[in-house]
C-alpha cells in the first residue's frame, strides 16, 4: 500500500469511528476524549516535533475555558465568539509565556512554563469573577450559526467532532509542511539549524503560539461541552496529564497523542470510582512508559510493523 | 502595624528556609546527576508523614523523627536511583524529570488514598514550645529554631561541597564523571548516595515543616512549583544561589502578604518573569 493510500485509509477509519462513537459510548465522554485528543495533539506539535517540553500547557486549556465561558455567559455572545475568544486568549498567553520561556532550553524551559501556568492558576483562584474553587459555571452551549441547537447531545457531538477533524487536519498539515521540517531540524540539532540561517527562536515561538492556540481551542470546546470551566483544568497535574497522553500514545507521531488521550480519558472515566488509585495508576503508567517504552503505543506498533515487513 | 509587618516577614523567612532547603537538595541532585527531581515535593511530604505516623502510631518523638525520617527517605531515594533512575542515564534529561514526576504521582496518590486530603496537626516539641517577646514582635521559639536549623544545614552542605575532598569529588563529577571514574572513584555509588542525600534533605525539611504547617498529602505538590521558580530565579548552577534565592523569595512573599495580600501567591512567578527578562541565566547562574 502506498503512503498516500494509507493516509486516506487512516482518515476513512477515523471518520467511521467518529461517526459511530456517540452510539457506542456516552456522548459526553466521547466529546471529552475528542477535546483531550485535540489538546494532546496540539501539545505534541511542540514536544514531538520541536522538542520543547512545556510543563504548563494546562494554562492554555484552562484560560481558554474561562475566556469562552465569560464571553458567552456574561456578554451573551454566540458560541463561535466563545471559541474564538478562547483561542485568542490562549494565543496571547502563549506569545507572552513563550517569548520568555524560549530564552532558556531543556529542563529550564519546562520549569519556566510550569511557573507561568501556576501564575494563571493563582489568578483563577483570586479573580472576582472566576468562581474560585467552584469554577465558572453555567456556560451556555448556544446555537451554532444561530440555527443548530447545541443543547442536543448529538448535534453538540458532531460539532465537536467536526472541529476536532479540522484542527487535526491543520496540525497534520503543519507537521508535513516546510515549517514542520524546520521544527524537526531544530529538535535534532539546534546549533546546526541556527548555522543554516534559520531564525530558530522565531520558529520555536511560532510553534509555541500555535500549540497554545490549539490547546485553547480544545479548552474552549471542553468548556462548552461540560458547561463549566473548572479550576483543576489549570492545575499542573493537567499539564502532567497531557505529557502522559503524548508519551503513552507516542510523541512525534501524528495519531499517538489521540490514542494516548483515549486511554487516559478512559482510565479516568471508568476507574473514577477507585478514587486516588487513579492517580497511583496514572503515575505507574508514566514510570513504565519512561522506563520501558519511550516510543509510546503508536511508535512501538510502527517499529514492529517496520521490522516485520 | 510593625507587629504585623514583622509577623509576615517572619512567616516569609520560615517559608524561605524551606524553599532554601528544598532547592538546595534539588541543586545537589541536578548538579551531579543532571536529573530534575520532580519527586522532591513527595519526598518532603513523606518526611512530614513519617514524623506524624511515628508520633501517632508509635509514640516516636520529634527529635528521633528528625533523624530517622530523613534516613528512611534517603534509603528509599537510593533504591529509586539504583533501580529506576540509573536506567535513564545517557538519555535526554527530560526523561528523568518525567520519571520522577510519575513517582511523585504514585506517592501522592497512595497517601491521598490512605489519609484523605484533610490536614493533620503535629505538635511543637515541648523543648521548643512557647514564645519570646522581642519588644517589636513575639517570636515563637519553634519558628526561630526552624530558621536557625535550616540555615545551619544549608551552610554545612555548602561548606562540605566547597571545602572538603568529598565535595571536590562531587564538583569533579558534575564536570566530568568519566574522568573521575578513571581516577578510581566509584562514580555510580556516588550518584546513588547523592540522590539519597538530596531526598533526605527534602525529608528533613518535611519533618521540620510538620509542626508549622498541616501535614497533608498535598503539601509537596503545593511547595514544589515555588521551589522550581526559586531554582529558575537563582540559577541551578549554584548552591549558594539556591540558599540565598530561597530565603529572599520567602521574604519577598512575606512582604507581599503585608502590602498586598491578593498578589502574595503570584509574586514569586512575577519575580521569575522579571528575572528572565533581565538575566535569563538566573541571578547566580551561568548561561549553559
Amino acid at each position: 500500500m502506498s503512503g498516500r493510500a494509507r493516509v486516506w485509509l487512516g482518515y476513512g477509519l477515523l471518520v467511521a469511528v467518529g461517526l459511530a462513537a456517540p452510539f457506542v459510548v456516552y456522548p459526553v465522554f466521547a466529546m471529552n476524549v475528542l477535546c483531550l485528543a485535540l489538546f494532546a495533539s496540539a501539545f505534541n506539535l511542540l514536544l514531538g516535533y520541536a522538542g520543547l517540553l512545556s510543563f504548563g500547557h494546562a494554562a492554555f486549556l484552562g484560560a481558554a475555558a474561562y475566556a469562552a465561558g465569560y464571553v458567552t455567559r456574561e456578554w451573551g455572545l454566540p458560541t463561535e465568539a466563545g471559541l474564538l475568544a478562547g483561542v485568542a486568549v490562549a494565543a496571547a498567553l502563549g506569545l507572552v509565556f513563550g517569548a520568555l520561556a524560549i530564552r532558556r532550553s531543556g529542563i529550564y524551559f519546562a520549569m519556566i512554563t510550569l511557573g507561568f501556568a501556576q501564575l494563571v492558576y493563582f489568578l483563577a483562584v483570586q479573580l472576582p469573577w472566576t468562581g474560585g474553587e467552584d469554577g465558572f459555571q453555567g456556560i451556555p452551549r448556544g446555537k451554532l450559526l444561530g440555527v443548530l441547537d447545541l443543547d442536543r447531545p448529538l448535534a453538540m457531538y458532531y460539532f465537536v467532532w467536526a472541529v476536532f477533524l479540522l484542527a487535526f487536519w491543520l496540525i497534520q498539515r503543519t507537521i508535513a509542511s516546510p515549517f514542520g521540517h524546520v521544527l524537526r531540524a531544530i529538535r535534532e540539532n539546534e546549533p546546526r539549524a541556527l548555522s543554516l540561517g534559520y531564525e530558530v527562536d522565531r520558529y520555536k515561538l511560532t510553534a509555541f503560539v500555535l500549540s497554545a492556540a490549539l490547546s485553547g481551542l480544545a479548552g474552549a470546546l471542553r468548556a462548552l461541552v461540560n458547561q463549566f470551566a473548572a479550576l483543576p483544568d489549570l492545575y499542573w497535574h493537567t499539564s502532567g496529564a497531557v505529557v502522559l497522553m503524548t508519551l503513552l500514545g507516542g510523541m512525534g507521531t501524528v495519531t499517538g497523542p489521540s490514542v494516548g488521550a483515549l486511554l487516559v480519558g478512559a482510565l479516568e472515566n471508568y476507574l473514577a470510582s477507585l478514587g486516588s488509585w487513579v492517580t497511583v495508576i496514572t503515575g505507574a503508567v508514566f514510570v513504565l512508559c519512561v522506563l520501558s517504552f519511550r516510543r509510546g503505543i503508536v511508535g512501538e506498533v510502527r517499529a514492529l510493523v517496520k521490522r516485520s515487513f | 502595624m510593625t507587629q504585623a509587618l514583622f509577623g509576615q516577614l517572619l512567616v516569609g523567612l520560615i517559608n524561605g528556609s524551606f524553599y532554601a532547603l528544598l532547592s538546595l537538595g534539588l541543586a545537589i541532585i541536578f548538579g551531579l546527576l543532571d536529573v530534575v527531581n520532580f519527586a522532591h515535593g513527595a519526598q518532603y511530604m513523606l518526611g512530614a508523614y513519617l514524623a506524624w505516623m511515628g508520633l501517632t502510631w508509635l509514640g516516636v518523638g520529634y527529635w528521633v523523627a528528625l533523624l530517622a525520617a530523613p534516613a528512611a527517605v534517603g534509603l528509599l531515594g537510593m533504591a529509586v536511583e539504583r533501580l529506576l533512575l540509573r536506567r535513564l542515564r545517557g538519555l535526554d534529561n527530560l526523561y528523568g524529570l518525567l520519571l520522577t514526576f510519575g513517582l511523585a504521582l504514585v506517592v501522592e496518590g497512595l497517601f491521598r488514598q490512605a489519609f484523605g486530603i484533610s490536614g493533620n496537626a503535629y505538635p511543637v516539641p515541648p523543648q521548643l514550645a512557647g514564645a519570646r517577646n522581642l519588644g517589636f514582635m513575639v517570636l515563637p521559639v519553634y519558628r526561630a529554631w526552624v530558621v536557625v536549623a535550616s540555615l545551619a544545614v544549608c551552610l554545612g552542605s555548602w561548606l562540605v561541597i566547597e571545602k572538603t575532598r568529598l565535595g571536590a569529588y562531587l564538583r569533579a563529577g558534575t564536570e566530568n564523571p568519566a574522568l573521575l571514574q578513571a581516577f578510581g572513584v566509584n562514580v555510580p555509588l556516588m550518584f546513588t548516595v547523592t540522590y539519597g542525600f538530596g531526598a533526605a534533605l527534602a525529608a528533613f525539611a518535611g519533618v521540620m515543616a510538620a509542626p508549622v504547617y498541616q501535614v497533608t498529602p498535598l503539601m509537596g505538590s503545593q511547595v514544589i512549583i515555588v521551589v522550581f521558580a526559586v531554582v529558575v530565579i537563582g540559577g541551578m548552577g549554584s548552591i549558594l544561589g539556591a540558599i540565598v534565592t530561597g530565603l529572599g523569595l520567602g521574604l519577598l512573599e512575606g512582604l507581599a502578604k503585608f502590602l498586598w495580600p491578593e498578589v502574595s501567591g503570584t509574586v514569586v512567578f512575577v519575580a521569575m518573569a522579571l528575572v528572565l527578562l533581565l538575566r535569563p541565566a538566573g541571578l547566580f547562574g551561568r548561561q549553559r
